[in-house]
């Protein structure tokens, strides 16, 4: 560790509270000037209420913060800025129902610099009239990023800034993020993907629950040390070429979904593919190649504008998502903002479907909700210290209620896009072996990610999706990283390796193995 | 790296009960509710007797019945303006035809209109969208109209309260107001509905987050309708109950007790915006309301000192309230 600086943040003994919830016990962490520094945990460690109380969006019930040396109390976000940090939180911050342009003047961003930063991080055509609320989820992080840069801030805090990003962006983001160290800025970077803190950062802080448990450098072969830090036990993590190895039985079952032809608007052209019993197939695709349409259009949420869906082989139209419920099939939204009551208990967000449609307005048998909901609960181990409404759960465990809603209602074809966001190592592995283990019962899943790895780890075919058309159907074995992400890009399969990019490349240390 | 000490927390007294009253919303507003009685007491020792409490039970009902219907409503983020009119119309035709007819097709006839209005207001809110305000402003205001020229029809055949509806709307049996008969099982029966069935989860579903409700499956429309039927038939209750204390049908007779329904609900709790907020809360509303009348008379104050004063402290309940939720 380089003792030379002085560190140009410092917290130490930081506590929160909540009632009898202890978000922060004692947590600490030191930066460097001009460092990328990890903070890393579980779902609920506490990272977010850390960057909320460095950030002055929180007050801590005790802890001193010391910023270049000198202990202040940050009040507010406002005190924080003046004192050059500048947060990115793990929800989208803008105002829905204002255009972007109103949410940059209140918060006196300056919009130049605010576009210049939008356009260098890959997102060239972006109308500042548009409502904030019709802006996808991963643009809506980008410019929330864009903000926050174009203050200049000495110190940027990113919360889970890249985990609704696909590859394209995210890849723009880490570029971004790097370069912001060579003026000596300092970032403090929140991420459950190892991809992306080996690719990025020098140091790591690792919380567990709510107390700082170590502090590593970045190199070659520290991930376990962090997931043995994190979880305070060894797991082995299985990488995707092993489980690609360990053959899954091909066993074709019939045709649950069929899609034939589908069209929605521009963005989703001339789409076909099947679905079968007992069937994963993962869907890949850079960020707004139609994605986001297949899945609204099989859930029934949006119409499409042409093309046949068949549900076991028959013609079905969908007008509202009733009707997909009503076939059996459940869809796990990409937005938590979309999924859930956030003022409601954690028990009814999850017992949610069990009640909608007229038939289903009687008195509810309270006895069999809990037992359903408590065994989703613990197969997902949601953290449920803070059950009462679920915007007091951390942003992982929220996206897990989201999950176990659907695994309770037992939907015989799940759509889940992007599940794992936001999900610590050890939940996702738990999550792939659930979807394994749906499929096993002869569910069908289709599973859009963003983390190309997992492709391997759960899917049984992937499905490529760019300019709104499948541009290739890969069989499990050859999808590792490089070949889908080859194919998100359109590429063709055997074309010579074209550079794609920091995350894509296997020789740098600390990457994918 | 550590040279913490331990600083086991003990969170401030004041932050606790902060907690706590976001958690159990009835606790502060109980403790409201004696405050003024004691208030009360002082200001006027003695007044506080058990005919007294009665009394004030016996007119706080139709309030907290109305405070039903816009909980209801108002847990989806909507309002029930319509409630005045409906009620009003219920009690009015009642009064008129109970002559004419035998008590069930008259009930039947009161209750009519309430249907029919809800099912508008219903149809306008969940299928076109109509802001809610506007919606049962409108259906109030011609609910209204047609009560008017209803009154020219029927105004030679005189109007007369039955003994039944008197008897129910203030009567005491052993110093119990005979109207709780009524009104308890209806109270018991919507906290029922809105904690314990799947329509109620529907309501809070749909005032939280609308569209993942409907993307959970749930249909926003038949939710609504049933709603606002719901909160129409508790009007003509209500209607039904108030007739039977003031014993004089008008056209206004329920008219000055719908913006208190709307303030007691919000004094207990109900965000406006929907998906928060419960029954019991609302009825302790309506007491609070009932008493804080009693004591701006007591006080001798003049009408429009008074009507002050009583928005004054529905303001100030909000704004601690709002507070309170907002911190936790
Ligand atoms: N308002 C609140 N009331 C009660 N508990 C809360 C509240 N806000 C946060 N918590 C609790 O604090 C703990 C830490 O949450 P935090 O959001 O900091 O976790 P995190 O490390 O960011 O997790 P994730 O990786 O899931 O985002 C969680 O157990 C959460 O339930
Ligand atoms: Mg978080």
């Amino acid at each position: 560790m380089p003792m030379t600086t002085s560190p140009l943040l410092e917290a130490n003994g930081l506590v929160k509270t909540y009632g009898a919830v202890r978000a922060l016990r004692n947590a600490s962490l030191s930066l460097l000037p001009g460092e990328v520094h990890a903070l890393m945990g579980a779902n609920g460690a506490g990272k977010s209420t850390m960057v909320k109380i460095l950030t002055g969006a929180l007050r801590p019930t005790t802890g001193r913060i010391a910023i270049r040396g000198v202990e202040q109390k940050v009040r507010s976000p406002a005190d924080a800025r003046r004192a050059g940090l500048v947060s990115v939180y793990q929800e989208p911050s803008l105002i829905p129902d204002l255009d972007v342009l109103s949410n940059l003047r209140l918060t006196r961003t300056p919009v130049d610099a605010f576009r210049h930063w939008v356009h260098e991080l890959g997102v060239p055509d972006l109308d500042l009239g548009e409502m904030a609320r019709d802006v996808p989820l991963a643009i809506l992080r980008v410019l929330d990023l864009a903000r926050a840069l174009a203050i200049e801030p000495d110190v940027l805090l990113l919360d889970e800034m890249t985990a609704a990003l696909p590859a394209n962006l995210a890849e723009k983001v880490l570029e971004v993020v790097r370069r912001q160290t060579q003026t000596g800025r300092s970032v403090i970077f929140i991420s459950h993907r190892f991809l992306e803190i080996s690719a990025l950062c020098d140091r790591a802080t690792i919380l567990r629950d709510g107390e700082t448990v170590g502090v590593v450098d970045i190199g070659p072969d520290v991930e376990d040390r962090i997931v043995e830090l994190m979880l305070g036990e060894r797991i082995l993590r299985k990488h995707g070429a092993a489980v690609a190895a360990e053959a899954r039985p091909h066993a074709q079952g019939k045709t649950r979904l069929s899609v034939k032809n589908l069209r929605v608007g521009t963005k989703l052209n001339d789409v076909s593919f099947d679905l079968h019993d007992g069937e994963v197939v993962g869907v890949v695709a850079l960020e707004g190649q139609g994605q986001d349409e297949l899945f609204a259009a099989l859930a029934g949420s949006i119409r499409p504008s042409a093309g046949v869906i068949e549900v076991e082989g028959e013609a079905v139209k969908f007008g509202k998502p009733r009707d997909a419920i009503d076939r059996g099939i459940a869809y796990v939204p990409g937005d938590r903002s979309d999924a859930l009551l956030m003022h409601r208990s954690v028990r009814e967000n999850i017992a949610l479907p069990f009640s909608t449609g007229v038939r289903r307005w009687g008195p509810i048998n309270m006895s069999n909700e809990r037992t359903t909901v408590l065994r989703a609960i613990e197969r997902l181990q949601i953290d449920t210290r803070a059950q009462g409404e679920v915007r007091r759960l951390s942003g992982g465990n929220q996206q897990k209620v989201t999950i176990a809603r659907w695994i309770a209602a037992d939907a015989k074809t799940i759509l889940c896009f992007d599940p794992t966001r936001g999900i610590d190592v050890r939940t996702k592995t738990q999550i792939y072996a659930l979807v394994r283990e749906l499929a096993a019962q002869g569910k069908s899943v289709l599973y859009y990610t963003s983390e190309l790895e997992e492709i391997q780890l759960v899917c049984d075919r992937a499905v490529a999706i760019f300019g709104g058309r499948v541009v290739d159907v890969l069989p499990v074995e050859i999808a590792d990283e490089l070949a889908l992400t080859r194919a998100a890009y359109g590429l063709p399969r055997d074309a010579a390796a074209a550079d794609l990019g920091i995350l894509a490349d296997p020789t740098r240390p600390g990457a994918a193995p | 790296m550590s040279e913490i000490a331990d600083t086991s927390p003990q969170p401030h007294l004041g932050r606790r009960l902060r907690r706590l009253m976001a958690d159990q919303p009835i606790i502060p507003l109980m403790v409201l509710l004696i405050l003024l009685c004691a208030v009360l007491q002082l200001l006027s020792p003695g007044i506080i007797n058990p005919l007294w409490v009665a009394n004030t039970i016996k007119f706080a009902i139709p309030l907290a019945l109305l405070a039903g219907a816009q909980t209801l409503t108002m847990l989806t983020g909507g309002l029930d303006l319509s409630v005045g009119t409906v009620g009003t119309m219920a009690a009015f035709i009642m009064a008129t035809q109970i002559g004419h007819h035998d008590p069930a097709t008259t009930l039947a006839l009161s209750l009519l209109p309430a249907v029919l209005i809800g099912l508008a207001n219903g149809v306008g809110v969940g299928i076109f969208r109509v802001h809610p305000l506007i919606m049962t402003l409108g259906t109030g205001l011609v609910g209204s109209g047609i009560l008017q020229v209803y009154q020219r029809t029927v105004i030679a055949s005189g109007s007369e309260i039955p003994p039944f509806i008197v008897w129910l709307g203030t009567g005491l049996t052993y110093g119990v107001p005979n109207a709780l008969l009524l009104f308890v099982p209806i109270a018991a029966l919507i906290i029922f509905v809105l904690r314990r069935t799947g329509f109620g989860r529907q309501v809070y579903a749909i005032g939280d987050n609308e569209k993942a409700s409907r993307l959970s499956g749930s249909t926003y429309w038949q939710v609504i309708l049933a709603l606002y039927v719901a909160s129409s038939l508790l009007a003509a209750i209500a209607g039904l109950l108030y007739v039977g204390v003031i014993r004089t049908p008008s056209l206004t007779l329920l008219e000055p007790l719908v913006l208190p329904s709307v303030a007691a609900t919000i004094i207990g709790g109900t965000s406006i915006f929907g998906g928060r907020g419960s029954y019991a809360t609302a009825i302790l509303g309506a007491l609070i309301l009932r008493v804080l009348t009693t004591l701006l008379t007591v006080l001798q104050m003049p009408e429009g000192l008074r009507q002050g004063l009583f928005g004054l402290v529905i303001l100030l309940v909000t704004a601690i309230y709002l507070r309170i939720i907002e911190d936790s």
